[in-house]
């Protein structure tokens, strides 16, 4: 042990030198702390010996391999991901599209679009509801996509026509004279489809009723079908 | 008082000057600082054993210093240079302690 183990006295100016050189040696010591800290801040690689850098090496390959695998495992799955987004957002566009024709022939949303308007006004009263089914076959074979009547009865394929004390029920809702038919279709063939000779026109005409038919370019039909959840029917998808 | 002067002084000019390890130093500089931290703390407790002699701590702080670095190297030579680093660390390590459990049972006896 170098420690301090002997007592020993000396002359006083000795003693101040010794505590200089003390000073000295305590000096540098607090010096070269300082400055290895900082030293071991910056990360440098010059100190390392051979094996340890081969070492060191060594780990950041593995690493790396460890990381690159990360990489495409990712890459992978990212692009698995989105994919199937796309997919699902395509199949999602389609879907909605679809309901959204459906809904038009279903009559749960409004429609718009180039039609016709007949008028038939009906002072006799002698209209009824064969005649108008009649009429509505007649636009229906000529490829009317979208009916209302009178702005409040909506024609879809659960609709019927009833003849009523006051006039027509069609679809559950009064209708009486003059009966407007705002049609959704293409406007020459729905006004062909009236005003044949011998046609819907003409029947109308011999029950003395007025007919009259006007082409729009646009149409707009806000009155909603009333939609029912099918109590008994089940859709039948796919099975054989 | 003086020795405490040098201390502030010493470190004062390391965070001041900032200089960096030279390269050929850098692999001695650690071990001998651990080397000189043991030559200190053994003074530490002479000094409060009230046996401190400045002549002693300055031969051990040197010959500490000079013998660390001086295994460094032949380690470095013989090839076994951080195994032989961490040895001289881990005996410097245990003085260290010993003389740190002295100073602490002569100041709480406990």
């Amino acid at each position: 042990m170098p420690d301090a183990e002997r007592p020993h006295r000396a002359a006083p100016s000795r003693r101040a030198g010794s505590q200089v050189l003390v000073a000295l040696l305590v000096g540098g010591l607090a010096f070269a702390v300082t400055v290895q800290v900082r030293q071991d801040d910056a990360t440098d690689y010059g100190s390392l010996r051979g094996v340890e850098l081969v070492e060191l090496l060594k780990s950041v390959d593995v690493a790396n391999e460890r990381l690159a695998g990360q990489i495409d495992e990712l890459t992978a799955t990212r692009d698995r991901l989105r994919a199937s987004r796309g997919d699902a957002a395509e199949a999602e566009d389609v879907a909605r599209q679809r309901a959204e024709e459906l809904a038009v022939l279903a009559g749960s949303v409004g429609a718009t679009g180039p039609g016709v308007r007949l008028t038939v006004s009906d002072p006799d009263g002698l209209v009824d509801a064969g005649l108008v089914l009649d009429v509505l076959q007649e636009l229906r074979e000529a490829g009317a996509e979208a009916i209302v009547v009178n702005d409040t009865a909506r024609v879809v394929a659960q609709t019927y026509v009833l003849d009523d004390e006051q006039g027509l029920r069609i679809g559950g809702r009064q209708v009486s004279s003059p009966y407007v038919f705002d049609v959704i279709g293409d406007p020459s063939t729905l006004e062909e489809s009236i005003t044949f000779r011998g046609g819907v026109r003409d029947l109308l005409q011999a029950r003395g009723a007025q007919a009259a038919v006007d082409r729009r370019s646009t149409i707009t039909i806000t009155a909603l079908a009333d939609v029912r959840t099918p109590e008994y029917a089940r859709p039948d998808v796919g099975t054989p | 008082m003086i020795p405490v002067i040098g201390l502030v002084v010493g470190v004062g000019l390391g965070l001041f000057l900032q200089p960096d390890v030279p390269l050929w130093l850098q692999p001695y500089l650690p071990i001998a600082i651990v080397a000189a931290l043991d030559a200190v703390v053994g003074a530490l407790r002479a000094l409060g054993e009230r046996r401190f002699d400045d002549r002693v701590f300055v031969v051990s702080f040197i010959s500490n210093v000079t013998i660390a670095g001086f295994m460094v190297f032949l380690g470095d030579q013989l090839g076994v240079g951080s195994q032989l680093s961490t040895g001289v660390v881990v005996v410097l390590g245990i003085r260290i302690f010993a003389n740190a459990a002295a100073i602490r049972r002569r100041i709480f006896h406990a």
